[in-house]
């Protein structure tokens, strides 16, 4: 185990160097303030100081993109918000983005261009295939994952909303592991449940929650991980588990966790 | 002669009414506000052949996918046999283009026969699946009465069409085998021709009736088709082409928010100054409350909606016993923008009633059930967006009511004070990273 200390450097210290960030790491709220979102942050970290990536954050001058605000129709909140991070961004000059949540990824693609933010914005799982493509990222752990079953979650705003199915399930198969598809995945994914500010209010009556319903698809393939590639999806698919009483069986966990434990980086 | 007549009346009374409806509703559905989706013309034409022309999309369900295609391909090619029927309607002949097409004609009856034959079991399959397999999108809330008996009307009156069809080339199948004269093959009426037996007089009164009652039948159709959710075989055409090109996930910014954010950000702005409206701009409210805050496009979609159910069926939401269906936000649209439509003043503005498409319609449950997922929008096979609706209530809710689940309101709050939706601090931003040293 590669038990290093990585001090994580903002974009203002990198600036101050001199030096400008070859990608800035978007972290979101889930992956700051979440405890186990943090995980998958900290994988995600280890994997880019791992690969040599120049990466830097925001630290403290990274505010919420708006998503949950506008998806809820407060467009004057969401606004707001989106101008102050363009500000933030524009100043430092941002050009590429990376970020493991694929709310913020939706809204710093599509949503900020309009109002003056121009970035490229690819998700951690785009950022993780390039990296194995271009020969950065290896697998040097040796068959962590080998003869496991692992089904892919596909979240909304990563999938439909942007059509990104393979950059995940590239990124999964340098694990060696069994990937399986659940019965409704890619375009015809069924979402978690979290979408569209429900993850921040009490589901309407009805007879089961959502990401029961998912979990239940993902349980029918049999697998021991769930992967995913969204803090919110990662929560309810948890829950879901649990809800089954198969947590001691199933693992749910992020892309980047799987790498980064593939790689021995945790 | 007086046939010839009452066929001509017939044939212009189906198209003034058609015609009269048709104006109804472009009038109707440019109540919507507009938005413009005239831009990258090749796109939308692919689009519009690929999903429309080509039924991309339906085949997502195999067996309503193919069964569809043998409807749709019948609908549009036996058409081209109505040309035939129409002439020899105002003509007084029969079969007019028997003699000149020779061959040709044999060939084209036969291939409009098994058409014909296809079509009818088509829509024999999908009468069983609606009334006897209990397919769930079926038998949702809101397939009322109405909804239901519509799809069976649709069904049976079409089957009947065919029948006839197929019935009176059996009578003229019948009388050719008794006269000897004439070769057509009618390789599908002829098994029916047993049915109507060999007195040539009978044979020729049937003939006549299946044949008017076909033409009637015809006409009939076309004018029902527009009071129906069967208008989508023609707006399918319309819809697909304008449908929205930007990834699902984009939703648009909204223009009337820009300019004031711009004001509040701006440092050299007057904070007093009120933003004046821009030219040409009406001062409209943020959001829809009722159809005619919603784009032209909306109000298209609502017309388009086949009721078909494959977004609610797809719903997250719905899927899990909640009261928001897809569908029936596009029922409720175009129940509603038909009643404005009928309730117009004199100066063609709608007039007050008292009621809203949110509320009386649409309620504050079924709007916040969703979670933007785009299944919905992914499901449709007439590119129909359910969700850019939704959204747009839910802005009217949030901007002009300011009505939300308390706990939503926490999150906006959150949101403007710590820059995150949770109650935690802005300066705890980057406590994670010390977890790595
Ligand atoms: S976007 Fe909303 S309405 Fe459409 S399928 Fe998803 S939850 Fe249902
Ligand atoms: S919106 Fe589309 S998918 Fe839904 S019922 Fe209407 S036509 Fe079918």
């Amino acid at each position: 185990m590669e038990k290093t200390s990585i001090q994580v450097p903002t974009v203002a210290e990198m600036i101050s160097r001199g030096e400008q960030p070859e990608v800035l790491f978007w972290v979101g709220c889930a992956g700051s303030f979440d405890d186990r979102a943090r995980k998958i942050t900290k994988a995600l970290v280890k994997i880019l100081h791992h690969c040599g990536v120049k990466y830097a954050v925001l630290g403290a001058e990274e505010s919420c993109t708006g998503d949950p605000a506008k998806r809820a129709g407060n467009e004057f909140l969401f606004q707001m918000q989106a101008m102050q991070n363009i500000q933030v961004l524009n100043a430092y000059e941002i050009k590429k983005i990376v970020t493991a949540c694929p709310h913020c990824f939706n809204t710093l693609k599509n949503e900020y261009p309009e109002l003056g933010g121009a970035y490229e914005v690819v998700h951690h799982t785009q950022l993780l295939q390039d990296l194995i493509d271009n020969g950065r990222l290896t697998m040097s752990g040796g068959g962590t994952f080998k003869g496991k079953r692992i089904t892919f979650h596909d979240p909304c705003y990563l999938g439909r909303a942007n059509e990104v199915y393979e950059a995940p399930r590239k990124a999964l198969e340098i694990l060696d592991a069994e990937l399986v598809e659940m019965r409704k995945c890619k375009k015809n994914g069924l979402c978690c449940g979290a979408g569209g500010a429900q993850m921040f209010k009490e589901a309407e009556k009805g007879d089961r929650e959502v990401n029961v319903a998912r979990t239940e698809q993902a349980l029918e393939t049999a697998p021991n991980i769930i992967a995913t590639g969204c803090p919110f999806c990662n929560t309810m698919m948890t829950d879901g588990v649990k809800h089954f009483e198969k947590e001691h069986e199933i693992e749910v966990k992020d892309i980047a966790e799987l790498i980064a434990e593939a790689n021995d980086l945790l | 002669m007086i046939g010839q007549v009452i066929f001509g009346v017939l044939l212009i009374a189906g198209a003034v009414l058609f015609g009269l409806r048709v104006k109804t509703i472009r009038r109707n559905i440019l109540l919507g506000k507009d938005i413009d989706r005239k831009d990258r013309a090749p796109e939308r034409w692919r689009n519009m052949i690929r999903t429309a022309l080509g039924q991309g999309k339906m085949v997502n369900r195999p067996v309503a996918g193919i069964l569809h295609i043998v409807i749709y391909v019948g609908f549009v090619l036996i058409n081209i046999e109505m040309l035939e029927i129409v002439v020899d309607g105002l003509a007084g002949t029969h079969r007019i283009f028997s003699g000149s097409l020779g061959g040709f004609y044999n060939f084209l009856i036969a291939f409009f026969e098994i058409l014909g034959a296809g079509v009818l079991i088509a829509c024999v399959v999908f009468l069983i699946r609606r009334n006897v397999l209990r397919i769930r999108r079926f038998h949702l809330a809101e397939m009322t009465n109405w909804p239901k008996s519509d799809a069976n009307i649709i069904l049976v009156w079409e089957s009947l069409l065919m029948f006839a069809f197929l019935s009176m080339n059996a009578c003229d199948f019948a009388i050719q085998q008794i006269s000897g004269e004439g070769s057509i093959s009618f390789p599908v009426s002829k098994y029916l021709a047993g049915m109507y037996g060999d007195d040539v007089h009978t044979l020729h009164l049937i003939e006549r009736f299946m044949w008017w009652f076909h033409i009637v039948g015809v006409i009939g159709f076309a004018v029902y088709v527009t009071y129906s959710k069967h208008l989508h075989i023609f707006l399918a055409f319309p819809n697909t082409y304008y449908a929205n090109l930007e990834p699902y996930g984009r939703f648009n910014n909204m223009e009337a928010v820009k300019k004031e954010v711009q004001l509040m950000m701006d440092p050299n702005a007057d904070p007093f100054a009120a933003p004046a409206p821009a030219e040409g701009e009406q001062p409209g409210r943020f959001g829809a409350r009722d159809v005619t805050d919603l784009t032209w496009k909306q109000l298209l979609d609502a017309y388009t909606c086949t009721e078909c159910g494959r977004c609610s069926s797809e719903c997250p939401a719905n899927q899990t016993g909640k009261k928001l269906s897809p569908r029936k936000i596009m029922m409720d649209t175009r129940d509603r923008v038909e009643l404005v439509g009928k309730q117009l003043g004199k100066d063609g503005q709608p007039v007050d009633d008292g009621k809203a498409l949110l509320g009386d319609y649409i309620t504050e449950e079924e709007v916040w059930a969703c979670t933007s997922c785009n299944a919905c929008v992914e499901a449709c096979p007439v590119n129909i967006d359910p969700l850019s609706i939704i959204v747009d209530l839910r802005r009217y809710l949030i901007m002009e009511e300011s009505k939300s689940p308390e706990s939503i309101t926490v999150m906006f709050n959150n949101i403007e004070n710590n820059g995150a939706p949770w109650a935690f601090s802005a300066m705890d931003r980057d406590k994670w990273k010390e977890e790595l040293l």
